[in-house]
């Protein structure tokens, strides 16, 4: 599909009903246009990861997730060379001559791929979404880098594996630490923040078939209230979603302090949190 | 383009922002496959090739204002008349015949139908009408700022527009909450407008280096905890989470990798399986250093921030200490531990302690001197040689007597003692300040004036030597 310009990226991901702000069409638009990897930060569940999905349904490219994890390491990320099928190999013809097999054994057959790599030999251009990638540590975040700046792999045995289309990289940060200045320094870096009550709107209807327009400026304006408190964990537009198709099961189609009081648990996880936001805007609005 | 792009590099950097030279040109290339007419497309192109960090978003938007705002004429009506002075009204009817009423009508209206780009225009009238901006001369844009928003007279508008959108009906003060804060936020929007339109007139006045001079504001960490305005202090409260959690974490990694002593006894038993080769030596778990921390703040008006931040940060990592305990005083101290939990409100707890702790004993102005003898008399038994004591203040002792021996006494029951001032080290024993009679006997002393003091600060107790065996300064 065409990504020629900002506006133009916008209304692609519209068709798949993910609705971006400027900032996200434009950072989406520089990344296609310099072939550089997105660095997407912001708070848990504003469609960091949805982003990536919503990439791979626009272009039609197949869509190859590496979620990361603490203890992330080169065999999980990168190529594992299969082992047992080499001993199986060794073992086959042992009258062969030694370096004949050394030669053979470290060939493609016996290379496990795995996201990165694989992400750089696919034949069609991909969507490499390398998820939560501030749980790794330090070093392994270094395993990145090549592949981020040049799209390619270094494979001691068998040389350096270069990308033959180049894919689209979006990766992920909760933020929970600080990234390295090299992994940053290589990237295009969008902030999303929660939505403005205006697109959190768009993104209900878009989301949520049936809504009323009514319900659905009420739920965002609700959702901005309570992001306003000062919370363990604010509600993310996945959560305010799935309020506003609690809403709407419940054929409720106005918002008041019971109907709030009642349904807070699908907004806010926390005990705590929810008996403040009562305090706040339930009692405090009855009282 | 590149001369522009140059200055705004260079600006940025100013600003305390790290941008690298391989940023700088990949911004320059990035500009080149947009649009540059759109100011939102080069304002979001530069913004994620240039700054990777959330933390520098503030200093960006001010900067990109200032460098890429629409250049105007200086001929505009906002040519004031000569000899006007700030107390003698303005003429409410401007050059277009538009007159205050009207404007604020107008307004209304543009704020009751969100028109973003009728805002804009009218803001741009309000400032050329209201602000009264004089060229050359030196005032900051808060100033005119200020001038403009009291001429439109906010609070007027913000009740209209309720009552605008409200349209007459009765609504719950569940609904009416909901609608305050939409209002709240439009009228937020507003004043951004203004703030924009009047930086871009003192760039078209002075030329863009010496305004984002003016403009720049240090990093949130940065900034001087005593001298810090409201906005200030809530971009601190924000901050300080992100702060603890990103310190938790590094310590956390840095606890791990720590290998402990050889187990002699285990590489022994595995090296069995290796025919009695030890080829793997097996280690210890390291017991995780955990010292006990006690804190004792001043709370008195000057110190108040500066102590809730500090018992914020540090409680924000009591798993790091074994045991974490909080006194308080002014001219008399008492524990407070109980009032700092997981998930408390920091402010209102400190307020609480105000009110119900026994800080006060006299007249409710520091007295270091008594507080220190009260502590000894009723803590210092439970003082351990693990014991880290912590006491923030200025030591301004309202010139009565300092009691700096006793002092002495306490640190010898405990492990180390630590005095953390707030106020730069030039003031320290200038006028009632007593902190001259207390260094001798404290393990060590530190300027601590920013966030980011206060972070090096709590990740230095954490470490085993806790950095503070040796006496400094």
């Amino acid at each position: 599909m065409d990504l020629e310009s900002p506006s133009a990226v916008a209304n692609a991901l519209a068709s798949v009903d993910y609705l971006p702000d400027e900032r996200i069409a434009q950072v989406v638009f520089l990344a296609n246009r310099l072939s550089k990897p997105i660095l997407v930060e912001g708070p848990a569940g504003v469609g960091k990861t949805e982003l990536a999905k919503a990439l791979s349904r626009v272009t039609g490219r197949a869509l190859i997730r590496l979620q990361c994890y603490e203890g992330l390491d080169e065999s999980k990320a990168l190529y594992e060379w299969n082992y047992k099928k080499q001993l199986l190999r060794i073992q086959a013809d042992v009258d062969h001559d030694w370096d004949d097999i050394e030669q053979d054994i470290f060939s493609e057959d016996f290379l496990l791929t795995r996201p990165l790599l694989e992400a750089i030999r696919a034949e069609e251009p991909v969507i490499l979404l390398v998820d939560e990638v501030d749980r790794v540590e330090v070093e392994t975040e270094a395993l990145l880098l090549e592949i981020l700046s040049d799209f390619q792999v270094s494979i001691p045995e068998l040389g350096t594996i270069t990308a033959s289309t180049q894919p689209m990289v979006v990766l992920t940060s909760n933020n929970t630490r600080e990234l390295s200045e090299a992994l940053k320094r290589r990237c295009l870096f969008l902030h999303i923040d929660y939505p403005d009550p205006v697109r959190e709107q768009e993104i209900l209807n878009a989301r949520v078939p049936g809504l009323s327009d009514h319900l659905a400026e009420q739920i965002a304006r609700v959702a901005r209230s309570i992001r306003n408190l000062d919370l363990k964990k604010s509600p993310s537009v996945s959560e305010t979603i799935d309020w506003a198709r609690t809403l709407l099961a419940l054929s409720i189609d106005d918002i008041d302090e019971t109907v709030l009081g009642d349904t807070l648990h699908v907004l806010l996880k926390y005990q705590a949190d929810i008996e403040k936001a009562t305090k706040e805007l339930v009692s405090a609005a009855g009282g | 383009m590149i001369g522009v792009l140059t200055g705004f590099v260079d600006e940025l950097r100013a600003a305390g922002v790290p941008v690298s030279m391989v940023e700088a040109i990949d911004s320059m290339k990035a500009v080149e496959a947009i649009d540059l007419a759109d100011r939102v497309e080069l304002r979001e192109t530069l913004r994620s090739t240039l700054i990777k960090s959330l933390r520098y978003e503030r200093a960006f938007d001010i900067a990109f204002d200032v460098y890429f705002s629409t250049t105007i004429d200086l001929a505009d009506p906002a040519e004031p008349d000569p000899g006007r002075d700030d107390d003698r009204p303005e003429p409410s009817v401007g050059d277009d015949g538009l007159d205050l009423d009207a404007l604020l009508e107008r307004l209304l209206s543009a704020l009751e139908g969100r028109d973003e780009a009728a805002l804009r225009e009218l803001a741009r009238t309000a400032v050329d009408q209201l602000a009264g901006m004089e060229p050359g001369r030196p005032v900051g844009g808060t100033y005119y700022l200020y001038r403009t928003l009291r001429r439109l007279d906010l609070p007027e508008l913000r009740d209209q527009l309720l009552e605008a959108l409200i349209g007459g009906e009765s609504l719950s003060e569940f609904d009416r909450r909901l609608i305050e804060e939409e209002v709240d936020a439009r009228l937020g929007e507003l004043r951004e407008e203004i703030q924009a339109e009047i930086r871009r007139r003192l760039v078209a006045d002075r030329g863009r280096e010496a305004v984002a001079r003016t403009l720049r504001r240090p990093l949130v960490e940065d900034v001087d905890l005593m001298h810090a305005s409201a906005s200030d202090l809530a971009d601190m409260e924000a901050a300080i989470g992100p702060l603890t959690r990103k310190l938790a974490a590094r310590l956390a990694r840095r606890r791990k990798k720590r290998a402990g002593r050889l187990d002699f006894k285990k590489t022994v038993r595995r090296s069995l399986a290796t025919g009695g080769v030890p080829a793997d030596p097996q280690f210890r778990h390291p017991r995780p250093h955990r010292p006990e921390v006690w804190l004792m703040c001043d709370i008195s008006g000057s110190m108040a921030t500066f102590s809730r931040f500090t018992l914020q940060f540090t409680h924000a990592m009591a798993t790091h200490f074994s045991k974490l305990r909080s006194f308080a005083f002014v001219d008399t101290v008492d524990e407070v531990t109980d009032y700092f939990g997981a998930g408390v409100d920091f402010a209102s707890a400190l307020q609480r302690v105000t009110t119900e702790a026994e800080v006060v004993w006299m007249d409710g102005h520091s007295d270091y001197g008594n507080s220190l003898e009260t502590f000894r008399n009723r803590f210092e038994r439970q003082l351990s040689p693990r014991t880290t004591l912590i006491i923030t203040g200025d030591a301004r002792n309202n010139y009565r007597p300092s009691r700096a021996r006793i002092l002495g006494e306490i640190a010898r029951s405990a492990r180390a003692v630590v005095w953390l001032n707030p106020e730069p080290i030039a003031y320290w024993d200038t006028g009632d300040s007593a902190m001259g009679e207390y260094t001798p006997y404290c393990t060590s002393v530190h300027e601590v004036r920013t966030l980011r003091q206060l972070e090096t600060f709590v990740e230095r107790l954490t470490l085993p030597s806790g950095g503070l065996v040796k006496r400094s300064t």
